[in-house]
């Protein structure tokens, strides 16, 4: 039996570098592939730092983060909020975060959470790598703050905080869902930029070339001719980047940085049950498996344990401290119990899953990290076992039943239908209103048309016109929003309202 | 797996949020300044040593997106199962509903409608003041310093008698015998102790080789000698140091603010708020820009009396009013206690306009001869909705002699106070 590497609470630099040597070890011995780590000790205002940018190591100044920081050293001092559990974004290296204050087992496990959970999560699944390219991060978020503040010295920081206010608006429809996007990369930003200004210029005047004739513009173009664009388009920001009559160049710059960034943090919000549950999986895994081969004593590890069960701990639905299921709580029993599965398979799950159950845990878990976004991942692999742990029950709210309705329940019966219905939930395009761009009036009145598709008869919430306020800053001219529901336009947003006589948008 | 850096980086800046916390002050400065104008309110007037909790409604600092409303179908999964089994049907609550048992409590002080946080003293002050600038401070400050302090500035070797400094003088004067006498002295024992070496042998009979007239020439020496050390002053005029010292400019750190205020029957309990509460606003700013400011307090009606901060603001009294008689008392308070070389002089002073009318060119005249001339600045606020009377029209004589250091404004109701404050000390353009 080996002597564990420290006994008390405190850390060194040198404890840091051995723990971290033997976790690697560890995430060795069970293939986990990572991008090299760089792990930065930091203080509790630095850490409150990089919370309210997201996480994002340099970003460019926004009020909006400044309030984030207000909110998270507000929680911290009333001890609201443990800070600090792991901050880390897909970039290579990997950069990951222990704060100071932290005892020699946080640390540990947060290089294990971090430096090995996310990390090899990031490496490996399919769509952080096809979305965002780890390498180039840092330097583009570099560029974009050095972009910024330039036109803020030129343009003065109202009017950029204008356009970045309203790019933030509908930066979640600044992505590309379905097309594989061109890799971010600083260097070629830089080079193409004077390129671009010119040849976009250039297409501009071509697309807006006709003098807007507002008398018989528009009735012809429902019509006869073609729409713009011919297909709808979901990505918002790209169509204004590329089709807003008004902007300036240095205003279209920035509604590329915000879309690329949108980009960026894309896969992160497809991917939060998988991606926590992966990390908490290894974090629990490595710990334990440290705690087999002595390097850790029984103290550490009952340490552990009470972080780790409050970090997985999942109120039911009737607690005061409900707020949704727990990404981490989720993620961890799938994996966890993927792992039992492989390893122990009952007569149910050879029934439910006969394609791995009884198959090499380690190979099972690596396909299901790599492959998979938080709606497929639980569509494959939740398990009726998970299902009856978590006491899972579907309840439906119909605006047209006067009463509640009890769907399904962690009973034979149910197990599928919570499966199919829970990972419908985590389908980004359920959880967001479906609102892609219809038309463009080219010819007419220049006006832009959303179009949006409620699901399931759900209307949209009452930012709406806020957020179409911001559209129409972006755009210059009217800007329409309708719902479509089964061919039948069931409400209508309008900037300026067409309502009231006409009225400039102006911000107090 | 490629290596692993572990690094400190405690020692890197922390306040990389600090321009994003500016930006969303700079935002909100709407919000904020309207929680500081409340505070200040409800403060005392000499407390102003902390910050100010402000909070703004979540619905204000909101950043809008698209997201689904309520209504249409919707189907949860929620963890926790008890006691439902498919197919049971449950109530809605009777207010329409919202999504399915995801009601969220709040755990905190506040409730959730509002986003609250703190800003640091010199931010509440900062906000209080923005953009203010103390009339003519900066003047006074720079060039028209009239208080002078003598400091010690070295030693000179001229000066009045009163300011010799004996020791220095004395060893100067040791010093100077020294150099003077020293080598003389030297000399002196030198040849002695020839002579008394001459002495000693005797004399060679041979009156061409006899050393008579060598010691005769030693003897003859020495005498000189010692007459001239003789002749060297105990104390001589150059070695006399006096004591030198400069004038120095001293720029004034106090203030001194007197309120004015009429207590006569004329003036409300509402009157005498918004006074309190312009007085407030004219303390805090001094003690901004001054170390330690006096405040006096006079109240009249037909008479003038020097109060305490309490009886001024909370004590009812009735009767005419006679300005002047503030203004006296004004004047016999800075002649006796607030010489106007270490103290600057403000004044504000608060009535509702009414005054005995023969009264009126009297207190025109005070100011103008009188006090002005020693005051910083005066502001006069008239509080009321009505016409002028005969006293608003006399200062507007003497603000036309004084436009720098006198002003005048009028207030109707409680909200207008922080503007007039501000159009009072607005920022002098240059």
């Amino acid at each position: 039996m080996t002597e564990p590497i420290s006994t008390g609470s405190e850390w060194t630099f040198e404890l840091i570098e051995q723990y971290h040597e033997e976790i690697r070890k560890i995430a060795e011995e069970y293939g986990l592939d990572t991008y090299p780590n760089q792990i930065e000790v930091i203080s509790a205002e630095q850490m409150m730092d990089a919370y309210s940018s997201v996480g994002m190591p340099v970003g460019y100044h926004h009020w909006s983060f400044g309030k984030q920081f207000l909110n998270t050293s507000k929680r911290y001092r009333r001890g609201q909020m443990g800070l600090a559990y792991e901050i880390v974004i897909n970039s290579n290296p990997c950069i990951a975060y222990l704060m100071e204050e932290n005892t020699m087992m946080m640390q540990a496990l947060v290089i294990a959470h971090a430096s090995y959970g996310h990390n090899s999560f990031f490496k490996g699944n399919y769509l952080f790598r096809t979305w965002t390219d780890a390498s180039a991060i840092i330097d583009y978020l570099v560029f974009a703050r050095n972009y910024v503040s330039e036109c803020e010295e030129r343009y003065g920081v109202e009017a950029v905080e204008e356009i970045l206010d309203s790019c933030h608006a509908i930066m979640n429809y600044g992505v590309d869902r379905y097309k594989r996007p061109s890799p971010i990369s600083a260097a070629e930003e830089r080079r193409r930029q004077k390129e671009r200004e010119e040849y976009l210029q250039r297409q501009l005047n071509d697309l807006w070339r006709t003098i807007p004739k507002p008398l018989d513009g528009k009735g012809e173009t429902h019509r006869g001719r073609h729409r713009y664009p011919e297909e709808p388009q979901e990505n918002l920001l790209y169509f204004i980047e590329k089709n807003a009559p008004l902007l300036e160049i240095w205003q279209r710059e920035i509604v590329r940085i915000v879309r690329k960034i949108a980009q960026y943090f894309y896969p992160q919000r497809q991917t939060q049950v998988m991606n926590e549950g992966w990390a908490s999986f290894w974090h629990y895994t490595i710990l334990n498996r440290m705690h087999e081969k002595g390097l850790v004593t029984d103290g550490f590890m009952l340490e552990f344990l009470q972080s780790h069960t409050a970090v997985i701990y999942q109120p039911p639905f009737d607690s005061p401290w409900y707020s949704g299921l727990n990404p981490y709580t989720l993620g961890f029993s799938i994996y966890s119990d993927l792992r039992r599965i492989c390893e122990n398979p009952t007569e149910e799950d050879r029934h439910w899953f006969p394609d791995f159950a009884g198959s090499d845990w380690l190979k099972t878990l690596d396909f299901a990290m790599r492959n998979f976004k938080d709606e497929s991942f639980i569509l494959q692999f939740l398990s009726p076992k998970v299902i009856r742990d978590l006491k899972l029950f579907a309840i439906c709210d119909d605006e047209q039943d006067p009463t509640y309705e009890i769907t399904a329940i962690h009973d034979d019966n149910g197990y599928r239908y919570i499966r199919e219905q829970l990972a419908r939930q985590y389908n980004l395009s359920q959880r967001e209103p479906n609102i892609q761009v219809w038309e463009a009036d080219v010819r007419g009145d220049r006006s832009l048309t959303l179009r949006h598709v409620p699901t399931n008869r759900v209307p949209l919430g009452e930012d709406t016109d806020e957020v179409l306020r911001h559209v129409h800053r972006l755009w210059g001219f009217d800007v329409h929003l309708e719902s479509v529901d089964d061919d039948t336009v069931v409400a209508e947003y309008h900037c300026p309202p067409q309502t009231v006589p006409e009225e400039e948008f102006s911000e107090d | 797996m490629g290596m692993t850096h572990i690094i400190d980086r405690r020692l890197n800046g922390k306040n990389k949020s600090a321009v994003n916390r500016e930006r969303f002050l700079r935002r909100y400065r709407q919000h904020i300044k309207k929680a500081v104008a409340e505070a200040v309110q409800k403060r005392s007037i000499t407390d102003i040593e902390h910050g100010e909790k402000v909070s703004i409604p979540t619905r204000d600092i909101q950043e809008p997106v698209f997201h689904n409303g309520r209504g249409g179908r919707r189907e949860i999964v929620h963890p926790g199962n008890r006691e439902f089994v498919t197919g049971d049907t449950l109530p809605k609550p009777p207010s329409g509903g919202g999504g399915g048992g995801g009601g969220q409590a709040s755990n905190q002080g506040e409730g959730m409608d509002d986003f609250v946080f703190q800003i640091t003293q010199e931010e509440f002050l900062d906000f209080l003041f923005d953009d203010l600038e103390l009339p003519n401070l900066a003047r006074k400050r720079l060039k028209d310093t009239e208080a002078f302090k003598y400091v010690r500035a070295g030693y000179s070797t001229q000066g009045v008698p009163a300011k010799l400094d004996v020791l220095r003088s004395m060893r100067g004067a040791h010093a100077r015998r020294l150099s003077l006498g020293g080598a003389r002295k030297r000399h002196i024992r030198e040849m002695e102790q020839q002579l008394k070496e001459l002495q000693e042998t005797p004399d060679i009979a041979d009156p061409a080789f006899s050393k008579k007239d060598q010691i005769q020439a030693l003897q003859d020496e020495i005498k000189r000698l010692k007459t001239q050390v003789k002749r060297i002053p105990w104390i001589d005029e150059i070695d006399l140091r006096y004591r030198q010292h400069v004038k120095q400019p001293q720029p004034a750190t106090s203030a001194v603010m007197f309120c004015l205020m009429d207590v006569s029957g004329s003036m409300s309990q509402m009157h005498k708020d918004i006074a309190k509460r312009f007085f407030i606003l004219l303390y805090l700013f001094l003690k901004k820009n001054y170390q330690r400011i006096d405040v006096v307090f006079i109240r009249h009606h037909t008479s003038a009396k020097e109060v305490d901060e309490e009886e001024f603001f909370y004590s009812r009294e009735t009767g005419g009013t006679i300005v002047s008689s503030a203004l006296k008392l004004m004047n016999q308070i800075i002649d006796e206690r607030y010489s106007p070389a270490e103290w600057n002089i403000y004044a504000a002073q608060a009535s509702d306009g009414d005054n005995w009318n023969d009264d009126s060119p009297v207190c025109s005249k005070l100011l103008s001869e009188e006090i002005l001339p020693k005051t910083q600045y005066y502001a006069y606020v008239e509080i009321t909705p009505q016409d002028h009377q005969m006293l608003w029209y006399e200062y507007e004589k003497v603000q036309e002699r004084y436009p720098n250091s006198f002003a005048i404004q009028q207030i109707a109701d409680a909200g207008e106070i922080y503007p007039v404050f501000r159009q009072l000390f607005e920022r002098k353009a240059a």
